[in-house]
Formats: structure tokens, sequence, C-alpha cells
């Protein structure tokens, strides 16, 4: 059994060992330029340097907050309509053709408007990110919302929960709690991609940094910075596995 | 009227309306339920069962006719509802389910858990307050809901075929259970079943519904003394005696048909 267990983690160091293997490998036997792709081994001096100028805490810090804010600000007003579309047909009815205008409208084609509203600063960034993260919790909640048990719904009545708000609260609420979580957690990715993006035109940050390194040819820094994204979205989806396995103990 | 009725049912109907199909469910139903008795609704499948516990519940409203039920202390909650899967929570432990109902009241947190953890026991759970609904067997999660109903201390206990999804021991150990629980605290049940041999083993009255619209096709009392034998003849006999009436009623719409 012990055995067993080890395969996962033995394939998983393996393919890691072999990816950085062929990377490294190809610069070297110049199949590739150097300036092209850096070298795995040239990392972590790149790393070291980016550190001390002090460059990388604060690119990390400024966009861990457009992050934060931007997850907050989105995932609040995508929980709040989506429940209120699940739960009243007259209010989806309403939105409907809004939402179908608004919806196919990419994160990034915002951009104008988000710096005519609210300058090239933080508060720009957030509402890009902010943008990506409301549709994908918005559809899960009011997904999760509407395929309530409606039997459960029921319980809720035949023990004088039966207002719009006691039903939510007693119910419908943890009911849809798992499909609410999964939305949650896809718009974990997805918020680090409108990071970068929304950083793109000039918000100080990772993606700010990173167009930096690359208009001067610092392929090595860009690097550094992607696996800063890459450890930072390991880290924050072990940890919102750890609270979701928390929140649904319950299930077997 | 009887004056100790504590529910009086007065020419009821109810019809449903769907895309614009008026769906008559139950009509002329008159029934007059004396407080403590057992009494047991059976009917086939869609004659309305489930229809007059929801309006008896006040979870919908009849098209015609009164329903009026005297419960003692106006308590809020005088009547729990048993419904056939036993609908638990899946993210509350059983006692956090069985006291579901009582979150209506001004109790506290740990008055609720005190009085869950009782009805518990009551239901032969006196261990499983921390399990979740998923580890117990199907049984056992119909015995938590039990205890949820009964958990707010209702007047009146309504149930909603509660047993027929349990193979034959567990129901019948239930049945008894029931039935122990009903003597001991008083107070009055209503149960529905399609299962007309339980019905008469339950109960002191049996009342069978039948027909489109369901109405009332037999009210029968069942006078054999407690406790009963299972498969009794005296209990067989009544069992006929419904089936009959059920059936003869059936004959009788075939050929006006
Ligand atoms: N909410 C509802 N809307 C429309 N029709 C309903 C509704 N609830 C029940 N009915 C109809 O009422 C009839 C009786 O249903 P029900 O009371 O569940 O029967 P039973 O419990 O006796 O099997 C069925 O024909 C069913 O289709
Ligand atoms: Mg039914």
């Amino acid at each position: 059994m012990a055995a067993n267990k080890a395969v996962p983690y033995a394939l998983g160091a393996a393919g890691l060992g072999a990816f950085l293997g062929i990377w490294q490998a190809a610069p070297s036997f110049g199949f590739i330029s150097s300036a092209l792709l850096p070298k795995p081994s040239d990392i972590p001096a790149a790393f070291v340097a980016e550190i001390k100028s002090g460059l990388w805490v604060d690119a990390v810090r400024l966009s861990l907050e457009h992050y934060a804010l931007g997850l907050l600000c989105g995932a609040f007003a995508g929980v709040v309509l989506g429940i209120l579309t699940g739960m009243s047909a007259r209010f989806e009815w309403t939105l409907a053709w809004v939402v179908r205008v608004l919806r196919p409208i990419p994160g990034l084609a915002w951009v104008p408007f988000a710096i005519l509203w609210f300058g090239v600063d933080q508060p720009a960034a957030i509402f890009i990110i902010a943008i990506g993260v409301f549709w994908i919790v918005f559809f899960a909640t009011q997904g999760a919302i509407r395929a309530v048990d409606r039997d459960l719904i029921e319980v809720a009545d035949a023990f004088g929960f039966s207002s719009g708000f006691d039903r939510l609260r007693k119910v419908m609420l943890p009911a849809a709690l798992p499909g609410i979580l999964v939305g949650l957690r896809t718009s974990l990715g997805q918020a680090w991609m409108s990071v970068v993006a929304a950083e793109l035109f000039g918000v100080a940050g990772l993606g700010q940094r990173m167009t930096q390194a690359s208009s001067l040819l610092a392929t090595d820094i860009v690097v550094v910075y992607m696996l800063t994204i890459a450890a930072l979205y390991g880290l924050m989806d072990t940890l919102f596995l750890a609270i979701q396995g928390r929140l649904l103990a319950y299930r077997p | 009227m009887s004056a100790d009725a504590i529910i009086t049912i007065r020419d009821l109907a109810l019809a449903f309306e769907q895309n614009g199909v008026r769906n008559e469910v139950l009509r002329h139903l008159d029934l007059d339920v004396p407080r403590g008795q057992f009494l047991a609704i059976v009917g086939s499948s869609g004659v309305g069962k489930s229809t007059l516990l929801r309006v008896l519940m006040g979870l919908s409203a009849p098209s015609v006719g009164t329903v009026t039920v005297r419960t003692t202390a106006g308590t809020e909650r005088a009547m729990a509802l048993v419904f056939q899967d036993a609908r638990l929570l899946p993210w509350r432990r059983v006692a956090a389910n069985v006291s579901f109902g009582l979150e209506k009241t001004g109790l506290t947190k740990a008055e609720r858990r005190d009085q869950a953890l009782k009805t518990l026991a009551s239901v032969g759970l006196r261990e499983h307050g921390d399990r979740w609904p998923h580890q117990l067997s199907g049984g056992q999660r119909q015995r938590v809901a039990l205890a949820r109903a009964l958990c707010i201390r209702p007047e009146i206990l309504l149930m909603d075929e509660p047993f027929s999804a349990l193979d034959a021991p567990t129901r019948e150990a239930l049945q008894d259970e029931l039935i122990r629980l009903w003597q001991s605290q008083g107070i009055t049940v209503l149960f529905v079943t399609h299962d007309i041999d339980e019905a008469v083993y339950l109960a002191d009255r049996v009342i069978a519904l039948g027909g489109k619209p369901g109405e009332v096709r037999s009210s029968l009392a069942v006078e054999v003394e407690r406790p009963r034998r299972r498969g009794a003849p005296s209990l067989s006999f009544l069992a006929d005696r419904v089936k009959a009436d059920l059936a003869a009623e059936a004959d009788h719409h075939d050929w006006v048909i």
C-alpha cells in the first residue's frame, strides 16, 4: 500500500524532472538561442537579483492586492446576483438580455473604460480582474441555486422557514455551496490571468514588471515572474482546497 | 362537528392550474379528527394524499372549503411533517438536523441541542447525534426524520408514507416504535400510506381516498385491542373491507365512463 501511495509522487517528480531537463538541454545544445529561452539554471540567480533590488517584493505585494480585491469584488457581486437571478424568475428575465449583451465582452476590452473611469491606477486593475471573476461566479452560483433539490426546500417550508430569506439561509445557500465553490475555484486561476493582463497597460505589479523585462529581452526575469505566478496560484489553490475540505466535510 | 376535533375539514376542494388545464385533485372532503387519534389515510398514488397534508400544513391553499386546526397552546408550530424519504439536510450533523425546527423558537443553541439529543434518545439513536446523515442506514435516517418532527413537540404529527421505502423488518420495527411514541406522548397522528395492511395495523381509523378527483370512499374504525398482532384475522378482515370499498368504487367508475 505504501508503495502505491508513493507512485503518484514519484511520477510527478519524474515528470517535472524531465520537463526541466529538456528545458535545460534545449538552449545548452544550441537548439534555441539562450536569448530567446533562458536556461532553468539561470533562473535562481535572476530571482535573487530581483529580490535584492526590492522589485520582486513590491510587484508581488501590489499584484496580490489587485488579485485579492478583484477576486473579492467579483465574487461578491457574482454570488449576490447569482442568488437573485437563481431564486427569482422575474429578476432573471429582467437581466437576461443585459447578461447576453455584456457576457461576451472580454475583460481586456474594458481597459479603455477602466482607464477613463479609474485612471492608470489600482482600481482600474481591480475592475478588470473583478469582471472576469464575476461571470464565472455568477453563472456557477445561479446554476447551483437553481439546482437545489425542491424536496429540501419543502423541508424548510414545513418547519416554518418559508420566507425567501429563511429558505436561502437555512437550505438553499448550504445546498448550493458546493457549486458556488467550484466557480470560486475556477476564478482563482482566471483572476491571475486577469492580473497580468490588467497590469500590462501600466498599473504597477507583476504584469508591468514582466513587460519591462521583456522589452529589455531579460527573459530570465520574465520566467522568474511566470514561476512566481505559478507558485502563488499553487499556494492559493492548495489553501482553497483545504478550506473547501472543511466546509464540505459532511460529504462522504 | 364534534367538539373535541383537533382538525376539522369542511367541503374542501383543491385544483391545480397548469398551462391552462385544470387538474382537480380533491373535492367534497369532510373530515373530523378527534384529538389524540391515530388516523390513517390510504389511497392509490396520485389521489391527493400528499396534497391533503400540504393543505393541513398551510403550505397549499384549498380552492374552496375550510380547514380548522384547534391546537391547545396556540404554539407556533403545532404540526410537524415526516416525508417518505428522510430528507435530512446533508450538511448538518444528526443533532443539528433534529433541532432544525427549534431554530424558529427562542431557545438557545445549547437548549436546542439538549432537546434534540433527548428526542434522538427517544427514537433509539442516543449515540448518533454527532454523525453525518450519510453515515446512517435508511432506517436510522427515517428515525432521525421522525425525531426532527417530534423535537418541536407537535400536537399533530403528519406522516407521508414514512416507511414505504424501508425493508420489511425495519419498517415493522419503526411501526411499533411509532405506536409507542404516539401512546406515550398523546399526540394526534395523520399517517398517509398506500399500504392498507399497514394502515389497519397502526390506526384507530382508516380513511380511504379514491377516484379522480379524490374523495373519501371509505371510513372505518379499527376497534382492535392494542398491542395488536400483525396479520391477526380481525385486522385482515378490516383490510379486506377497505380494499373492497376502493375496488367497488373503481368498478363503478369504469362503468360510468
Ligand atoms: N404543485 C403541484 N402542481 C400541480 N399539480 C400537482 C402539484 N402537486 C401535486 N399535483 C398533482 O396532484 C395530484 C395528487 O398528487 P399527490 O397529492 O402527490 O398524490 P399522492 O400523494 O396521493 O400520491 C397529482 O395528479 C399531481 O400531479
Ligand atoms: Mg404522495
